[in-house]
């Protein structure tokens, strides 16, 4: 019996433990992203300015580089959309619905989700490695000594350059997936291209677009915030690294989706 | 002694580690123009003083005066300001991994200084050649050795002529002719600069090759601030256990040991 209750009770202090550790966490992102706002607004009144060519260095890699790969997946994933669409709609004989149906679930859901889970997987551990590593060999202490915020070094930079390009990739998504679309409606349904776009810019407005746009802004905060927060947590060395890699990865892609729920209910009430 | 001429002053410094006392009333100065050598084994706390000399740790009590100004008590820009009169050398180098060898020494003054970039160039080399890297700027760290890293963060530490110079453990991981020509080089660099310098170190003969004044740390305590010559005529059993090198000969109580061995166990 004594040894059941002091199971219970290690599982209540492990429960316990974990949550303060959660909440501990969530406070330390919530003042890093006030902090990163703050240099990139207030930096050069104080002599730190956050510097243009390290924010174009990062949209580089974060954005322009990541072009190829969402450009592939928005692609497919229209062509998806498409074969399912018309092999569900058929059953009410009613395919040529699907031009409204990709046109508002790839603006409205799935470019910038897609967008934001790629970008995850391919800047968010990017992020984490980098900040954990200069923690490790401590380039983070040679950068406070030297006098400039590490924050404002490494993280300011890295959101600009999210907060820009990842609406852009979205945008790119939503075409590239359209394109998509089209292109199986057009050998299925024989659809012209030109007609399928047509539709499509018909039945779209443009909130439904924005819709896309500032979840792909929120995903952004939350990338980077997530993949800068588990950076600056690594202790262990290497290992540290790569576990502080994979859960940069693995709570970025389920942050966003958490986060794209809590958005699409707020505002499609 | 005036005050004024202090450039380091450490009064009643305390710090804690958790719930551990690491640095337990730490009292020790250094004036301008002096080469400091912070002394202490393994675990003595020498790190952790450095590290708050460097302002990264906020102190449980205690005053670290840095140029005449109290850095616990200092707002972010004051600290901003100083830290420009800074340089540190950090035991690993601690060298942009992302950068070359150049952009490295290069980055302190595109941070701080409007100058243009030939002249930026210029001062980076002009200091690459006091740590004789000369021509290695374009070289990533990672293809440096251990005391080309070492010069190489030397250089970026002095690249802005700070008025103090920290160096952590300049000899560890080093060859003695490495080791001593790095010796050389800081005095070279308090000779021309007159910088005041800290350096944190194990090594016995660097220390006494280079210091002004010893301080002797252990177990978080002072034991010993003075003169190198007094230092070395210091008959304090602990100092004279690290001066000759002789394992330490700690008598154990026996009811702390069996409390250190079943703390924890119910």
């Amino acid at each position: 019996m004594a040894e059941k209750t002091g199971g219970l009770a290690s599982f209540v202090t492990s429960v316990g433990m974990r949550s303060v550790q959660a909440v501990r966490e969530t406070g330390y992102l919530a003042a890093l992203l006030v902090e990163s706002f703050y240099w990139l607004l207030a930096g050069f009144r104080r002599r730190q300015p956050v510097r243009m060519a390290a924010i174009f260095k990062e949209a580089m890699s974060a954005g322009v580089n990541a072009v190829p790969i969402v450009g592939l997946a928005s692609f497919a994933t229209g062509m998806m959309l498409a074969i399912q669409g018309i092999h569900t709609l058929r059953t009410f004989g009613a395919e040529d619905q699907v031009v409204l149906g990709i046109a508002l679930s790839v603006t409205r859901e799935f470019a910038p989700l897609i967008t934001g889970i790629f970008v995850a997987g391919r800047s968010g551990s990017a992020i984490a490695a980098r900040i954990g590593t200069m923690t490790i060999s401590q380039e983070i202490d040679a950068l406070r000594v030297i006098g400039i915020n590490p924050v404002r070094y490494l993280v300011s930079p890295i959101l600009a350059a999210m907060l820009l390009t990842l609406p852009a990739l979205t945008i790119m998504s939503d075409l590239l997936a359209l394109l998509g679309g089209a292109l199986y409606c057009a050998g299925e349904l024989s659809l012209p291209l030109p007609i399928f776009f047509a539709r499509t810019f018909e039945s779209l407005i443009a909130a439904d677009v924005l819709q896309g746009v500032y979840k792909s802004l929120i995903f952004a905060v939350v990338i980077t915030m997530i993949g800068a927060v588990n950076g600056f947590g690594v202790t262990a060395g290497a290992e540290g690294v790569g576990r502080a890699t994979t859960r940069a990865v693995v709570l970025g892609s389920i942050g966003i989706i958490l986060a794209d729920m809590v958005f699409t209910f707020l505002t499609s009430r | 002694m005036s005050p004024d001429s202090l450039a380091i002053e450490v009064t009643d410094l305390v710090t804690h580690y958790g719930p551990r006392i690491i640095l337990d009333h730490v009292n020790f100065s250094a004036r301008q123009g002096e080469i400091m050598v912070v002394m202490g084994g393994s675990g003595s706390g020498k790190s952790t003083l450095l590290r708050h000399l460097l302002g990264l740790h906020q102190p449980t009590s205690g005053a670290i005066r840095l140029l005449g100004k109290d850095i616990t008590k200092m707002d972010a820009d004051e600290m901003f300001d100083l830290r420009k009169n800074m340089g540190v050398a950090f035991q690993g180098g601690a060298l942009f991994n992302s950068m070359t060898v150049g952009e490295n020494v290069e980055l302190p003054l595109r941070e701080h200084t409007k100058l243009d970039d030939n002249t930026i160039r210029i001062m980076s080399r002009m200091k690459l050649e006091v740590v004789n890297l000369a021509g290695f700027e374009d070289l990533m760290p990672s293809e440096l050795s251990g005391g080309m890293i070492k010069r190489a963060a030397l250089a970026r530490a002095i690249v802005m002529d700070p008025k103090l110079l920290f160096f952590d453990e300049p000899s560890a991981g080093l060859d003695p002719v490495a080791s001593a020509e790095l010796d050389e080089l800081i005095l070279t660099l308090r000779d021309a600069m007159n910088m005041t310098i800290v350096v944190v170190t194990h090594e016995l003969e660097s220390a006494f090759k280079i210091a002004d004044s010893i301080t002797v740390l252990d177990h978080g305590r002072i034991l010993m601030s003075d003169r190198t010559a007094a230092v070395r005529a210091s008959e304090h059993p602990r100092i004279r256990a690290l001066l000759d090198r002789t394992p330490r000969d700690d008598s154990v109580d026996a009811d702390e040991y069996m409390e250190r061995l079943t703390r924890e166990i119910n």
